[in-house]
């Protein structure tokens, strides 16, 4: 079966400076695929990489066989349209209330009325556990609840595909849980394919079930696999000293 | 007394022993290592240095900062420097920093040549031209989407931001306004006035307001306002990934939040020029009427003779070209912003300096073409 997401020889690089290198992995439809890795090691510009928002230096990223950075930007639009991405932050836009945020891209790119839009709105906020919030703006709540809001956002239109970039990061240990939940949740209602960029072991052993591990050393990934797999079954130190906060 | 801190004791061979005494925390007031650097020098025959810390009081990273710096010293000199008398603590703390001293790669500062240096600055400008043209382009196929019907236009969006860059300017447009004429009208009385020409300052008010002033000053006022505005909100979208969110979206961001506010302030500008230009008059009427006992009705009825139309469009078109200064500057500093803090604050103090820079050189540009086609 064609991988959703699949990734050859990719390097990335800032002007000169090589973020990674020779990376090459596969994700398939209806994963939960963590990308793994200490901070600065470049997991968040693999991300970039992958949502469209930084070309690599060299290698190819194909969605369901289609690569993307040798498309034209018409087509590269409609890919991303396919994507739904958490940021770290929520990124809301800050002058749009939670309602008016999860609709922009329903009016863009769907033809419902606003009734209708007002619906799946509702619907998508109730999802995450924001029902009656369309009206607040991201000014007025509090940061977990951003980043629900921001999922709600990211799901508006049913994407196949959901980024997240360190969901866990700056939330209190339940609502972590909550949106590691969540995460499975959709993954499994909407059949969505899930990558989660994070470094949360909690999260990690919790959601994924497919994984690499970055290197910032090697500027290179040193293992792929299930994370319990990886924990019970490596060889390589670096993993095992990752995957356990360096307690073995 | 710092130097009573340290004491030397060299009745070992071969053998320093460092007596620290008193009181060893940062804000006591502390030696520094060149004391011990200076008794190596006079005895080059040291090849260990041991400490007693018995008369020491009290100690904190004060102490610790000291001995590490001490250790790198002997560590150039071949000299070992045993932590054994040192107190508990301070000996983890040293650990724990010459640890940390180890990983890291200092940071080089190389020195570049004068010829590197302009040869960078000169691309570096090449660059910035290159994404103010790619940035205008942007801007006018953003107008031509929006003109056809194609672009994703936020009404609501948008007459909030007209609200924000002209009505909520008025206050403040009003102020400066009404004492430029009211300056103007008083520089222009003192002259007048040796030649019993007073009247005249309704001439010298109302053609200096509508034709430049009106323009400039509003111009400057936006600059620092709504162009400050349009940097720092870009710029903290910049840093909260919004603007990466509409990436991803497959919006444009510069159709979605630059072409809004550029109209925005191409409308807004005209009219607040001409406000301005009223404030303005009003300030010269105010200085004629209560210092020169200039009857109102006289000085209004020659300002409008002074006044021609021509002067008012050249006005109008002031405006207009700093409306796009403004709003161009203020957004592409806010795009190009570092995410960052600092990074917005730099992007605010760019939109604005570039703006004020580009206004003046517009009017001499615009004041100079007028100047030859004789309007």
């Amino acid at each position: 079966m064609l991988p959703v997401i699949e990734v050859r020889n990719l390097d990335l690089n800032y002007d000169d400076f090589v973020v990674m290198r020779n990376l090459n992995f596969s994700v398939q439809k209806g994963d939960i695929f963590v990308v793994m890795g200490g901070s600065g090691c470049g997991k968040s510009t693999l991300l970039k990489a992958l949502i469209g928002l930084k070309e690599p230096a060299t290698g190819d990223i194909l969605y369901k066989g289609q690569d993307f950075w040798k498309q034209d930007n018409i087509e590269q639009q409609k890919m991303m349209r396919r994507f739904g991405v958490l940021y770290q932050s929520g990124a809301l836009w800050s002058s749009l209330t939670l309602g008016e945020n999860v609709a922009l891209p329903l009016e863009l790119y769907s033809d419902l009325d606003a009734e209708q839009v007002r619906e799946v709105v509702a619907l998508k906020l109730a999802l995450v556990g924001l029902a009656g919030y369309a009206d607040f703006y991201p000014s007025e709540i509090s940061g977990g609840m951003c980043k629900r809001a921001g999922l709600a956002r990211a799901i508006a239109l049913d994407p196949d595909i959901i980024f997240f970039d360190e969901p866990s990061s700056g939330l209190d240990p339940l609502c972590a849980r909550m949106l590691d939940d969540l995460i499975i949740q959709l993954r499994d209602t909407l059949g969505a394919t899930i990558v989660v960029v994070t470094h949360e072991l909690a999260s990690i052993f919790a959601i994924g079930n497919n994984s690499i591990l970055l290197d910032s050393e090697s500027k290179t990934m040193i293992a792929m696999g299930d994370p319990k797999d990886l924990l019970n079954n490596s060889q390589d130190h670096r993993v095992i000293q990752f995957l356990t906060r360096g307690e073995k | 007394m710092p130097l009573e801190k340290l004491a030397f004791d060299y009745s070992q061979p071969k053998t320093l022993r460092i007596k620290l005494s008193g009181d060893w925390q940062i804000t006591a007031g502390l030696p520094g290592i060149e004391e011990v650097a200076s008794q190596l020098c006079a005895h080059t025959d040291i090849q260990k240095i041991y400490f007693d810390v018995s008369q020491m009081t009290k100690w904190d990273s004060g102490l610790v900062s000291f001995v590490l710096e001490l250790i790198k010293d002997c560590q150039a000199k071949n000299i070992q420097v045993i932590r054994e008398g040192l107190p508990q603590g301070a000996d983890k703390f040293l650990t724990l920093a010459l640890k940390v001293h180890g990983n890291v790669v200092p940071h080089q500062i190389v020195g570049e040549s004068f010829v590197n240096r302009v040869g960078g600055g000169i691309i570096r400008i090449m660059q910035g031209m290159c994404l103010l043209i790619d940035f205008l382009g942007e801007i006018t196929y953003a107008f031509i989407r929006f003109f056809t019907g194609k672009a994703y236009f936020r009404w609501n969006d948008f007459i909030t931001i007209m609200k924000k860059c002209g009505a909520d300017a008025l206050g403040l447009v009003s102020l400066i306004s009404v004492l430029v004429g009211i300056i103007l009208a008083f520089v222009g009385a003192i002259q007048l006035e040796l030649l019993g020409a007073q009247i005249y300052i309704a001439d010298i008010v109302g053609i200096a307001m509508v034709r430049v002033m009106g323009a400039v000053m509003t111009g400057v006022l936006m600059s620092g306002r709504t162009g400050a505005s349009f940097a720092a909100e870009l710029g903290i979208m910049q840093t909260n990934e919004e603007i990466d969110a509409l990436k991803t979206l497959g919006v444009n961001p510069v159709e979605f939040l630059v072409m809004p506010r550029v109209l925005a302030l191409i409308i807004m500008m005209p009219l607040l020029t001409i406000y301005a230009d009223f404030m303005g008059i009003l300030g010269g009427l105010i200085v004629s009427t209560s210092m020169l006992n200039i009857n109102p009705i006289e000085y209004l009825n020659h300002t409008q003779t002074a006044v021609k139309l021509n002067n008012l469009w050249v006005g109008l078109v002031h405006s207009l070209v700093f409306a796009v200064i403004i709003a161009v500057a203020g957004c592409l500093r806010g795009i190009q912003c570092q995410r960052s803090a600092s990074g917005v604050g730099e992007a605010t103090t760019s939109a604005v300096v570039t703006a004020i820079t580009c206004i003046v050189i517009a009017t001499a540009i615009i004041t100079y073409v007028c100047q030859v086609i004789g309007v």
